[in-house]
């Protein structure tokens, strides 16, 4: 594994891409075929089952270091994460690995058939044929999350380098469900495939947020506008005959919806669908936390399934009868979808309607009502384009309406973890009721770093009390809290969640006095939730 | 009446009517060292290890200040005080209180290994221990210093094969000097910051001597930067100064990039090891070797390293004072708990 800790080191030790790039090809140009696989799959986020638990992880760390638990537990809050304060903590091995990151795979895997004390023989003795780094790449093999900024699509840039094949073609061959331990790297990746998998999706084109005026885009004629729905971007394939449905997040979702897989299965032909999955009901979108119903659980029970009925609102065409039609324009694929969709009614399919208008004030109007129909905005597609892979600027953009906002109150903060593991990085949020500060969010993101450090300093100097790793502070700075979405929630002081909190930007101008109150959000709720 | 009490001004002894690295002003004051957070202004008098006083007029101005040498004992009202060396930078020593037979050893900054540079830590026995903890939790442990020289040089080398200039950040006093007197000047030029060029003429006035190096001034020919190493304070970092060295790497050396959140955190391309103070296992060498039954911790990790001390059947409190340990080198606060 000496190879591959010196890539994970090589990686978090820049954050220039042109360097992670190369680290990757040079790791991909010297590894095994074997290791090769692991690489790719522990980069893109594909991480086997974890063989052992964390608490487990601390107690055999401590003592092997000999150390008390409350003095491990000490180091680790101050580290912030468990993998590396493990690596730090134990005495010093004197050795470098001399297995594979294969063998250390394998080694992982077996380990899910041994009993504790096997286990705790394995691992420790793995600790002890480490150098620190190795060490701390091991363990993350184990609690998993590397966090180095490798992105799916940095990963497909290094094995097209690696291996000269396209870039479109790789992260294709890249999706779906294959499991590393079982997959030799020359089928996956050096094989042309797409046969052999009937179930694999297409990369997703993700839009950009709109950065200019609209106006700048030309006429609006040219563009397929269509409402942005908060849901889940999916793709439902019926190749063969057979039905699968995957998610953005390139998951496997098939048996999470069975209304969808239904209606597949009367599609009288062949064909890709891209669209938004969404809760659905009495003729309109339910909010995010109903689909929410849907995703997080394995088994959907009947009420689950009558209360949060989900539907596809279709919106794009990748195949049509068994040719990939990605390359064609959009609006070809669009006269194939209608085509397709009319001659297949479902009631769990919906054709992404188009808005017509002939300005874009007359589009920007519509936009308007985007929230009260709970849709998030606004896509914006060029009539023009093809489907391309990934993220990319130019022919399609989202143009979401300005998120919901209020001015709060910070009241509690936390340390961060990883990067931000000795600063008060992660806070909480509070409005005005009845001349008391009701806590109703938690953010850690929207501030850059210089303000953090200046947030952490304050909260250093203003601690009233402190409750394990929560400190009060003084209620002096205010916060513009943006988010997607508010709902009631039972669970909360306030008698409300919020969807995506996070801080707009840091109010220097408000004194604490001047921020919103708990009526003002109860509003918001009122307003906001009438699409149910 | 214990012979050294702790006071809003800093540690006092009474019987001798003085302070030991006060942080208020006093009439006189003993200095362990002549770093910024030891060694205040305002004091009438001071005291301090021979090696340290150009430092700290160079910094501190005219100020009124007798030398000593380490191991030199010096009476006052019958208590006894000595300097020994504290290995931490260039004068920096742990002093020495003896009055019948109670004996204190205010032990300031430390480590335990050599360096190089400095006079090596000598361990000192005391019935009473102060010692700092600023990195007294068991996941601070040093490389030994050969192999994290080995690495900056390599580095250098690396840099200076691709045409690139090798900007080294370390405190200017202390740091710098030990990286300047263990770097492989056949590797190229090597160029220093103001502020370490002035330390080291300070220096150079009680005898130290460092591989030849050079002022960078706007004159200075930027072809001449390639390839070679410059020495900076981190407050160069993000500087218009830096700039001229483009195109250049940037690396900075202290004991926190060994957490990887530090090293992240800190927009530097590399983060080297190495720190002046004592690591986990030199605290517990040190508290063990002194034989002093009553310790007391001073700034870092100060809680929890009690806390072990205790655990391990010592005597142990926190005294809180107003040292910042290796703080003020990366210029953040990445204190445990704010005190
Ligand atoms: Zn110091
Ligand atoms: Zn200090």
């Amino acid at each position: 594994m000496k190879k591959f800790a010196r890539l994970i080191s090589a990686l978090d030790s820049t954050t220039k891409t042109n360097a992670k790039l190369e680290a990757l090809v040079n790791y991909l140009d010297e590894g095994s075929d074997r290791d090769k696989i692991w690489c790719v799959a522990l980069l893109t986020g594909k991480r086997p089952k974890r063989p052992v638990k964390t608490a487990l992880l601390r107690t055999w760390a401590a003592e092997e270091a000999n150390l008390p638990l409350w003095l491990f537990e000490e180091s680790y809050y101050i580290v912030g994460d468990l993998a590396e304060t493990v690596a730090l903590i134990l005495p010093p091995s004197g050795q470098n690995d001399s297995k594979s990151l294969h063998e250390r795979m394998m080694q992982l895997k077996s380990l899910h058939q041994k009993d504790e004390k096997e286990v705790r023989h394995e691992i420790t003795r793995a600790w002890k044929e480490m150098s620190k780094v190795e060490r701390f790449v091991f363990n993350k093999l184990i609690t998993g999350g590397f966090r180095i900024g490798v992105s799916q699509k940095l990963m497909v840039r290094a094995l097209s380098k690696h291996t000269g094949i396209e870039e479109a073609k790789l992260s294709h061959r890249l999706m779906g469900n294959w499991v590393p331990a079982e997959t030799h790297f020359s089928e996956l990746i050096l094989e042309s495939s797409s046969t052999e998998n009937l179930s694999r999706p297409y990369p997703f084109y993700l839009a950009y947020p709109l950065e200019s005026d609209p106006e700048e885009l030309g006429s609006p004629e040219k563009w397929q506008i269509e409402f942005k729905w908060d849901g889940i971007r999916g793709q439902v394939i019926k190749r063969d005959g057979k039905v699968y449905i995957w998610s953005r997040g390139e998951e496997l979702v098939t048996d999470r919806f069975p209304e969808l897989v239904e209606m597949g299965q009367t599609l009288d032909r062949d064909a890709v669908l891209d669209g938004e999955i969404i809760a659905y009901k009495d003729g309109a979108p339910l909010t995010f936390n109903h689909l929410q119903t849907r995703i997080g659980r394995k088994r959907i029970t009947k009420k689950i399934l009558e209360n949060s009925p989900v539907k596809l609102i279709a919106y794009d065409l990748l195949e049509y009868e068994g040719s990939d039609i990605r390359q064609e324009p959009m609006e070809k694929r669009r006269i194939f979808l209608e085509q397709l969709i009319n001659s297949n009614p479902h009631d769990a399919l919906i054709l992404s309607e188009c808005i017509k208008e002939k300005s874009w004030s007359g589009v920007a109007k519509i936009r308007g009502k985007s929230r009260s129909l709970m849709a998030e905005g606004l896509m914006l597609k060029r009539k023009s384009s093809e489907y391309k892979v990934g993220r990319k600027r130019g022919d399609w953009w989202k143009w979401k309406v300005d998120p919901m906002a209020i001015d709060a109150v910070l009241i509690y903060a936390m340390r961060g973890h990883g990067r931000r593991a000795n600063l008060y990085s992660d806070y909480t949020f509070a409005v005005w009721d009845k001349g008391e500060l009701i806590p109703f969010a938690k953010a850690y993101s929207g501030l850059t770093d210089k303000e953090i450090k200046e947030v952490d300093r304050f909260v250093k100097q203003n601690i009233l009390e402190k409750f394990g790793p929560v400190r009060s502070v003084e209620p002096h700075l205010v916060f513009e809290i943006g988010f997607e979405g508010i709902a009631p929630s039972t669970r909360h002081k306030s008698g409300i969640a919020l969807r995506f909190p996070r801080m707009l930007r840091w109010r220097k101008d408000k004194s604490p006095q001047e921020a919103n109150t708990l009526e003002h959000l109860q509003s918001m709720l009122d307003v906001y939730q009438d699409g149910n | 009446m214990s012979l050294i009490t702790f006071t809003e001004s800093g540690f006092y002894c009474e019987k001798a009517d003085l302070y030991i690295d006060p942080w208020k002003p006093v009439k006189r004051a003993l200095i362990t060292h002549a770093h910024a957070d030891h060694s205040r202004s305002g004091m009438n008098h001071y005291m301090a290890h021979l090696h340290s006083i150009p430092v700290m007029k160079h910094r501190l101005g005219d100020i009124d200040v007798q030398g000593v040498e380490y191991g030199e004992t010096i009476c006052v009202n019958g208590v006894n005080i000595t300097f020994y060396p504290a290995g931490h930078v260039p004068g920096s020593a742990q002093i020495k209180l003896e009055h019948k037979s109670e004996s204190w050893v205010i032990m300031g900054d430390y480590k335990l290994g050599s360096d190089g540079v400095s006079t090596p830590f000598e361990p000192v026995k005391c019935s009473h221990l102060v010692t700092e903890s600023t990195f007294g939790l068991p996941i601070y442990n040093w490389e030994p210093q050969d192999e994290v020289m080995n690495t900056i040089n390599k580095w250098w080398a690396e840099n200076a094969a691709s045409g690139v200039t090798s900007v080294m950040l370390g405190y200017a006093f202390g740091k710098a000097q030990r990286i300047l007197a263990n770097l492989d000047p056949s590797l190229g030029e090597i160029f220093v910051h103001g502020a370490i060029y002035h330390t080291n003429n300070a220096l150079s006035e009680v005898g130290y001597k460092f591989p030849k190096t050079e002022y960078v001034t706007n004159e200075t020919d930027k072809k001449r930067f390639r390839g070679a190493i410059i020495l900076a304070p981190p407050s160069a970092l993000g500087s218009t100064w830096i700039r001229k060295f483009k195109p250049f790497k940037v690396a900075t050396a202290s004991g926190w990039m060994a957490l990887r959140g530090a090293r992240r955190r800190r927009n530097v391309d590399k983060g080297f090891v190495l720190s002046d103070h004592a690591d986990w296992t030199e605290l517990n060498k040190a508290v063990t070797d002194s034989g002093a039954e009553n310790i007391f911790v001073t700034h870092g990790y100060s809680n929890v390293f009690a806390s072990w001390l205790k655990n391990k059947g010592l005597n142990a409190e926190v005294v809180k004072t107003a040292f910042e340990g290796e703080l003020s080198e990366i210029g953040e606060s990445t204190t445990a708990e704010p005190e």
